[in-house]
């Protein structure tokens, strides 16, 4: 203490003023430095370019790009772009239909989509947003080209259907036409956008916030009940001695390396009705033969098979800290007179802590995106979010919402993610 | 196999595709039993007569949609012909991803002459589809239901009969088909159906309706998951297509019989996805036109029992290549069979799909 502080009492004054350090050719010792180690650092980054450049290409790229489909809407104006400026200037709540520019516009715009046939693909986009401009958008096309062009176009196309008379159709033209919309998005949380502005869904509409919550409340449950089963299994396998928790580890891994649909369809056989379960319950007289439990195509089915069938990512993490941690420890604190409990609780627990938690995130988000086991034994009570996501994708070809769905349920990761680092902290996490 | 061997042998076939065949098509179908039934009928013949020509099965038509669009996308189409259902052709048509067929240029008039668009006749839905066969979605009940004091289901109301025909039933968890059938067991004319889904009393009517068996009713989402079902004793009834419903009965002898009663005609067919390249085109307009000839769709019969497309088909039926017996009475086509059927509108759900899915999704959740 004196000596620094005699050190810095003494030391300024003495200082001459501060002069850069420089090389013997006279470049600042700092620039030098900048420059060997840059020269380090990019030959680093060559030997990673491969693989950065992959990974960038092959899985950055592709999500972005589906991201981005959750507000992307250039269908519109590039289809019908004489049309989406002549609408600009109809007042959509005047209550009357637009005049016969807009309706010059459209004839001009589908003559040329019907040529290249993308009038089709547009009428089924507008159809996610109302109902029958399908069949109008094909109706019309095949008509468009056998107009009279000296006629008025409005009462030719109010001939050949109504819809283009009501002025609901033209409400929708506009509200969709700008090249981004926020109409997923708003979509996957119930809500629309209506020439009123942002209302929600009437309630029979509405679907995805109560799958989402249902998601995250199954996904919890999921992890719960996989760390409740899969600590004391972790415990054995890390207490025994090695020859006996060798073979446990088999019986641990086997499951693990055998097929998710045998593994689910062999719950669908115990847990059915019918099911090996049931008939050894009615037999044994604890229920009856009337009374058979519901087991399967609901949320209990989903549980149990899908606990079954990540139970080895908890298991795994949770042996590999546990093997880490000398018994000693809990020895110690037995030989200084805490109980079983005491010992476990206050020594053991908290250094299986990293873990728990390894083990939880890997579980739960493995289930928040699973959709195979709840669309099989899930029955209408136990989907999740994904199966919806998955139906969009590949059933109503309704990307955009898929994309916005998928946007929301990494949001929702993401922001677990973050409260879980603040309050038990990302450095806590021990994968193995 | 040792290493070596399996060297040589994966040399040989290199060799072959390389060297000994020309052409190679990529078919892509529905995999099973299905599947099977065209490689016998179609590829095989095919492939004898046209050694140059090499078919590669492709079983992802359950995802054929989306493939196709995104390989659309990617400009990288690497598949020849696409079998698909009657709804997805006229979404692919839609989209611009199906290219458009000309049907009496393209494919080989009946044996008497009759082109083919008239041939085909009201099964060519959509501008770019070449229907095949004819399937219905349709009931299978048990026969050994106690309960039932010996009565049979013969009408489709008695799926929403808990009384009379008490226990589970099973139903394909979405709307179509579904809505149809409670609106004509709630007192709704055929004629009427879609007039009144359209509405939005006439689809809480059907809502109402499925409601009064919803928590007596498995949902399914894959067509052999109710053959299981009925097999298991799990359900009592289900619905699902005719040919699983006859293999299950004829193949595997289970106490099962079928509800001929307002069954659900649709289509499987061929598309051919737009912009392939001149020669890869040629390669398989050829092929269809073999393929979707009358004799061709009326030898698919006899390995599955689905209806040939061709109104000139029918008269070929014959026997079941393995079991021996006549195909015809097992044709959702056999005129004992269609005496009640229910006529599926397809420009009707092409529009309303998207909008009663999600009620029914949210019903479903409820």
């Amino acid at each position: 203490m004196t000596t620094t502080d005699t050190v810095s009492a003494a030391a300024p004054p003495a200082d001459p003023p501060p002069q850069p350090l420089t090389t013997r050719d006279g470049i600042p010792l700092k620039v030098s430095l900048m420059r060997a180690l840059r020269r380090e650092k990019m030959r680093a980054m060559l030997l990673i370019a491969p693989l950065l450049l992959f990974i960038l290409l092959t899985f950055a790229a592709p999500i972005a790009d589906m991201l981005f489909r959750s507000v992307e809407n250039g269908i519109v104006s590039n289809t019908l772009p004489r049309t989406v400026e002549a609408l600009a200037d109809w007042d959509e709540t005047s209550g009357e239909a637009p005049g016969e520019p807009v309706f010059a516009a459209l004839h001009a715009d589908l003559l040329i989509a019907t040529e290249k046939k993308t009038h089709t693909r547009l009428g089924s986009r507008l159809n996610y947003e109302a109902s029958g401009m399908s069949s109008l958008f094909r109706k019309t096309g095949r008509r468009a080209g056998r107009m009279d062009e000296a006629e008025p176009f409005k009462a030719q196309f109010i001939d050949i259907d109504d819809k283009w008379g009501e002025i609901d159709t033209w409400q929708v033209l506009k509200t969709f036409s700008p090249p981004l919309t926020s109409g997923y998005f708003l979509n996957a949380v119930d809500m629309e956008l209506t020439p009123g502005g942002i209302e929600m869904k009437p309630e029979s509409e509405r679907v995805y916030l109560f799958l989402f919550a249902r998601t995250l409340f199954l996904s919890l449950t999921i992890m719960g009940c996989c760390l409740l089963l899969g600590y004391p299994v972790a415990y054995l396998l890390a207490a025994l001695p090695a020859r006996t928790s060798n073979l446990l580890m088999i019986l641990v891994l086997l499951p693990f390396w055998t097929s998710l649909l045998v593994r689910t369809s062999a719950w669908k056989v115990l847990l059915q009705q019918q099911g090996v379960i049931n008939d050894f319950l009615v037999w044994t007289g604890i229920v009856s033969d009337a009374g058979r439990l519901v087991m399967i195509n609901n949320q209990t089915g989903t549980i149990i098979a899908m606990t079954h069938i990540l139970l080895p990512f908890m298991i795994l993490p949770l042996y590999s800290v546990m093997k880490t941690i000398s018994p000693s420890y809990v020895r110690a604190a037995k030989s200084l007179g805490a109980t079983d409990w005491t010992a476990f609780w206050r020594v053991y627990f908290p250094q299986t802590v990293p873990g728990i938690g390894a083990g939880s995130i890997l579980v739960f988000i493995l289930s928040i995106g699973y959709y195979i086991t709840p669309e099989l034994v899930g029955g209408t009570s136990g989907i999740f979010i994904s199966n919806r996501i998955a139906y969009h994708i590949s059933s109503s070809l309704n990307w955009g919402l898929a994309a916005a769905l998928g946007v929301l349920l990494l949001a929702a990761v993401l922001l677990l993610f973050y409260v879980y680092d603040k309050i038990v902290g990302i450095d806590n996490v021990k994968l193995g | 196999m040792t290493f070596k061997t399996l060297l040589l042998a994966s040399a040989a076939t290199a060799m072959m595709t390389t060297g000994a065949s020309a052409i190679d098509l990529t078919i892509v179908s529905w995999g099973g039993a299905y599947s099977n039934s065209q490689n016998e009928a179609y590829h095989k013949p095919y492939m004898a007569e046209n050694p140059d020509v090499n078919i590669i099965n492709d079983e992802s038509s359950n995802e054929a949609v989306a493939k196709l669009r995104a390989m659309n996308e990617a400009g990288n189409l690497t598949w020849d012909l696409v079998d698909v259902l009657a709804s997805d052709a006229i979404r692919l048509c839609d989209e611009g991803l199906a290219m458009e067929i000309d049907h009496d240029e393209m494919l080989a008039p009946a044996p008497d002459g009759t082109p083919a668009s008239q041939d085909f006749g009201d099964l060519i839905v959509s501008d770019c589809y070449i229907p095949q066969i004819v399937y219905s979605t349709t009931f299978g009940y048990r026969t050994d239901v106690a309960a039932w004091n010996g009565k049979e289901p013969d009408d489709i109301c008695d799926v929403f009969d808990l009384e009379t025909f008490p226990g589970k039933r099973a139903l394909e968890k979405r709307p179509i088909n579904n809505m149809e059938w409670a609106l004509l067991c709630d007192g709704v004319a055929k004629e009427d159906v879609y007039d009144v889904l359209e509405t939005e009393e006439g689809v809480n009517r059907a809502l109402a309706k499925l409601g009064t068996i919803k928590d007596q009713t498995v949902w399914w989402s894959a067509g052999a998951e109710t053959p299981q079902l009925l097999a298991d004793g799990e359900v009592v009834m289900g619905s699902t297509y005719n040919g699983r419903l006859f293999s299950l009965i004829e193949e595997q002898d289970q106490p099962v019989k079928m509800l001929w009663d307002a069954q659900v005609f649709d289509l499987d067919g061929w598309i051919v996805p737009a912009g392939l390249p001149k020669e890869r085109l040629d390669a398989v307009m050829e092929y269809l036109r073999f393929a979707t000839d009358t004799q061709r769709l009326a030898d698919q019969a006899k390995y599955i029992s689905y209806g040939p497309a061709r109104e000139s088909s029918a008269p070929l039926v014959g026997k079941h290549a393995e079991l021996g017996i006549d195909m015809a009475p097992h044709m959702p086509t056999d005129p004992n069979n269609a005496k009640n059927t229910f006529l599926f509108n397809y420009e009707w759900w092409a529009d309303y799909r998207d909008d009663l899915d999600a009620r029914f999704q949210a019903w479903l959740a409820s």
